[in-house]
């Protein structure tokens, strides 16, 4: 009852905060629930005391509410006579609800003259009261806030960034000299600088607050809609950002709130039966930790279910089935974030569109934050975001390539791995053109500034020509993709003042921005994202450049080869065409039917032959754990695609092929010498055809009682 | 009596040029000038000015004319536009003329391609021509390559 009371009044305050105005009519509505209200206290009067007691207060506490959003509008708007007679207990709410009603039904006069000729209250009290909201005028003027243009503002912060600069300057050249008062002075001006800096930052920064204070209404629409029943809580409203931060996480989080209150929590029904209270819970906190401010956004409702996410990952062709069920629960939950991906099992206009969250992480990347996400399943799900306090001074490392210094904005930055040149002739692998690392047993794509800037060809290391000198990669990540970035030299860390490019500047977008350094030269700041995007990096990118390559090869008639290199069996080493290649698979061995005495698995809606590439060869079979994934080579044959299980994939390599010999026929063609090993190269018609012999009748006779 | 406007003047390979004379915020000798990879080609490079950072764009290249000899030092012109400063990377630099309004006359038809929509106009002068810049379309880069 209470809380429906106080949802009806706090849905009126909401109305009135969305128009903006004074809302008169919205008012009066107000007014007249007041009304009605104390109405129903006065006939109920006997009813405990205690209860009608809060009931008025809150009815107050709300009344002040509205006076105050009023006031944050129009800065200097005073309290409302009624309010200050209410206050002073000289009148009673009704009263002043019935005064103010009938003024706005068309009475011209004011509040004060009305209650007297009800004979509410006397002219004494009205005058006092007067007097009172005069004080309140006065008062707010004389609070010490002033408004200030954001203009001027952004200015000041400007001029302050180039003070930044200018002492950064005086101290490199003042660390030259040793003239002790210029030291003394050159000490403090770094000092009143930091503090100045810190100062002006403060004036751009907003209580998270301001966005917070829409989400009630948003919430209590959207529960409204979705027949539910939220109470929504916040901790931490005061929590401090730059005006630019907030404006950017504005329409994140107005999303991460949606999606709560849509696909978190249950209605009230399913919420009972879960044995949960029928009014679902969002908290929303915000707090500063490591000079970063984290926001949470928690529900209690029915969690997500990492199970259902992998399979539905599985179910949009966003995964295969064997690298879903490699995912941990923690990883799975990510998923939401992944493009065209909503769990959503009906669209409504509300979410589930599938273009939600992974929008949400990239705006969030976009300003140097983090998100992540929590879940249990029944308890609820949180979501945490970490967003850096401001952006216009940023930690960046500086590194030089082809002889200019370009800043790479920490946040991306993983690590920095640094080898000798003997060392990164040998850790540096290609496949194709393009060189990895492996880092830590996985494999890091390797991008050269030089080459993605059109700076320099710079050879890589195991390629011709390379000089003897060490290599730097730098380790980024963007979109969970992690690369290496290979420069000339990595200099050091360095707090930097971004400032942004020009318009004809504004289409490159392996730029962030620019920044000045100590020495007064411009260096540019990259960024990740466009930088990765440019390198092909970014997965759907980097499939497109492998097709394009392979119709490359193709169109280029086959002077050289590309194959495939894999481990067959003992010790052999053996090769195919990649372009016989259809798929590289992995297969849990309980996949694996039988047909008469040739091994089968279902693969896409088909039945496809198991070759077992070291009992065709008569080769030693590795004796595998039972469980273990069987390595699977798809061969397409014209319409017929055979599996061929082999030991180990070893590598792609494109070599010019010359067979050295010819020796059993059939299965081999010959052999072939490959990065320095003997290497048998197979003839995949032979191959498909020992298969065939017998079994392509039984695909028919099989298909047919399948289908 | 006609209207009197005030250009500052400059010259690029064979060509007398101005633009108004408000628009230019200071006229500099040449800065230490950080390329920008994979920029348009007119993009020369990027110049702090006292803090500020900003964008040099060779005349020569803007307006197709052949590259300025190695010997020869630029001059950079400091033009304010809407958005920030844009220094323009000129060979020489002339006087403040002025001009009146009746030497002005539009630039003739067979001036064809990018350097028309570059050139607002010619006003007359004794013994030679003065083309008037577009100040805020020279600050723009190339349509060829804005697109990339």
């Amino acid at each position: 009852m209470l809380l429906r009371l106080n949802d009806a009044v706090r849905g009126m305050l909401q109305r009135i905060e969305e128009q903006g105005n004074e809302g008169n009519e919205d008012y009066s509505a107000l007014i007249d629930t007041l009304a009605a209200l104390s109405d129903g206290q006065s006939v109920a009067i006997a009813p405990p005391v205690a209860e009608a007691l809060p009931t008025e207060a809150e009815i107050q506490a709300a009344l002040e509410d509205a006076a105050d959003l009023n006031a944050c509008e129009d800065a200097c708007e005073p309290p409302r006579l009624g309010e200050i007679l209410v206050d002073q207990g000289l009148v009673y709410p009704a009263d002043v609800a019935a005064a103010v009603h009938e003024q706005t039904q068309g009475a011209n006069a004011r509040v004060g003259e009305i209650l007297v000729a009800r004979g509410s209250t006397n002219s004494d009290a009205v005058k006092q009261a007067l007097a009172a909201q005069q004080d309140a005028r006065g008062g707010h003027v004389a609070e010490g806030s002033i408004r200030v243009d954001v203009a001027l503002l952004d200015r000041l912060m400007n001029l302050v960034g180039e003070l930044v600069l200018a002492r950064n300057q005086i101290i490199q050249s003042s660390a030259t000299r040793s003239d002790s008062a210029l030291l003394g002075t050159t000490q403090r001006l770094n000092l009143i600088t930091s503090e100045l800096q810190e100062g002006v930052m403060k004036t751009r920064m907003q209580p998270i607050g301001n966005v917070w204070s829409k989400f009630p209404r948003v919430v209590r629409d959207l529960a409204v809609t979705c027949g539910k029943q939220v109470a929504i809580q916040m901790e931490g409203a005061n929590t401090e950002l730059d005006k630019t931060i907030i404006e950017a996480i504005k329409d994140p989080l107005t999303h991460i709130v949606r999606n709560s209150v849509d696909h978190g929590i249950e209605s009230p029904r399913d919420r009972v039966l879960a044995d949960k209270s029928p009014e679902g819970r969002l908290f929303l906190r915000a707090f500063h930790e490591g000079g970063q401010v984290n926001i949470e956004i928690s529900d209690d409702g029915a969690g997500i279910d990492p199970a259902r996410l992998r399979t539905k990952a599985v179910d949009k062709g966003l995964l295969t089935p064997e690298a879903a069920a490699k995912l941990s629960d923690r990883e799975s939950l990510n998923l939401i974030f992944a493009p065209g991906f909503s769990t959503a099992a009906k669209i409504t206009n509300v979410s589930g569109r599938g273009v939600g969250m992974d929008v949400v992480k990239t705006n969030i990347e976009k300003i140097g934050g983090t998100v992540d996400v929590a879940s249990t399943v029944g308890a609820g799900t949180t979501l945490r975001i970490k967003i850096p306090l401001t952006l216009a001074i940023i930690p960046a490392l500086v590194i030089t390539s082809a002889g200019e210094r370009f800043a790479i904005p920490q946040v991306s930055l993983l690590e920095l791995v640094r080898m000798e040149h003997e060392e990164a002739r040998q850790k540096i692998e290609m496949i194709y053109d393009k060189p990895v690392y492996r880092l830590r047993g996985k494999l890091l794509p390797l991008v050269h500034l030089n080459h993605t800037l059109n700076l320099e060809a710079t050879p890589w290391p195991n390629e011709p020509g390379a000089k003897d000198e060490a290599i730097s990669i730098v380790v980024l990540q963007t979109d969970g993709m992690p690369f290496g970035l290979v420069v000339d030299r990595i200099m050091d860390t360095e707090e930097i003042v971004v400032k942004p490019l020009g318009k004809q500047l504004k289409g490159i977008t392996t730029f962030a921005g620019a920044t000045i350094m100590g020495d007064g030269r411009v260096a540019l700041i990259l960024d990740v994202h466009g930088l990765a995007a440019r390198a092909d990096v970014l997965a759907v990118e980097r499939e497109r450049a492998a097709s394009d390559a392979r119709d490359e090869q193709k169109a280029s008639g086959e002077m050289t080869q590309t194959l495939l290199v894999f481990s067959g069996g003992g010790d052999s080493r053996m090769a195919i065409p990649l372009s016989e290649v259809a798929r590289l698979e992995e297969f849990a061995p309980d996949i694996v039917e039988r047909t008469g005495h040739h091994e089968v698995v279902q693969y896409r809606g088909s039945i496809m032959p198991l070759l077992r590439l070291a009992r065709v060869l008569e080769l030693p079979e590795a004796e595998l754990a039972p469980e273990a994934l069987l390595q699977v080579i798809v061969i397409r044959h014209e319409t017929q695609h055979v599996a061929v299980v082999v030991d180990r994939i070893v590598d792609v390599v494109e070599v010019a092929v010359t067979v050295h010999q010819r020796r059993r026929p059939g299965v081999v063609l010959g052999s072939t010498v490959i990065q320095g090993r003997v290497t048998d190269l197979l003839d995949v018609r032979q191959l498909v055809k020992t298969v065939n012999e017998d079994f392509l009748a039984v695909t028919e006779l099989a298909g047919a009682s399948h289908g | 009596m006609a209207d009197l406007t005030q250009y500052c003047t400059f010259h690029v390979a064979h060509l007398f040029l101005g633009i108004d004379v408000h628009a230019v915020q200071e006229v500099m000798r040449p800065l230490e000038m950080t390329p920008v990879p994979l920029a348009t080609p007119s993009v020369m490079g990027l110049i702090n000015l006292r803090g500020q950072i900003v964008t040099a764009v060779d005349l020569r290249r803007r307006l197709s004319l052949p590259e300025r000899p190695p010997d020869q030092e630029p001059m950079n012109v400091v033009m304010r536009t809407d958005d920030g400063a844009v220094s323009l990377i000129v060979d020489e630099i002339g006087d403040v003329i002025e001009v009146t309004t009746d030497a002005w006359e539009r630039v003739p038809d067979t001036l064809q391609g990018e350097a028309r929509t570059l050139i607002k106009g010619v006003y007359k002068l004794q013994d030679q021509l003065l083309l008037i810049l577009d100040t805020s379309r020279v600050a723009l880069p190339e349509p060829s390559l804005a697109a990339v």
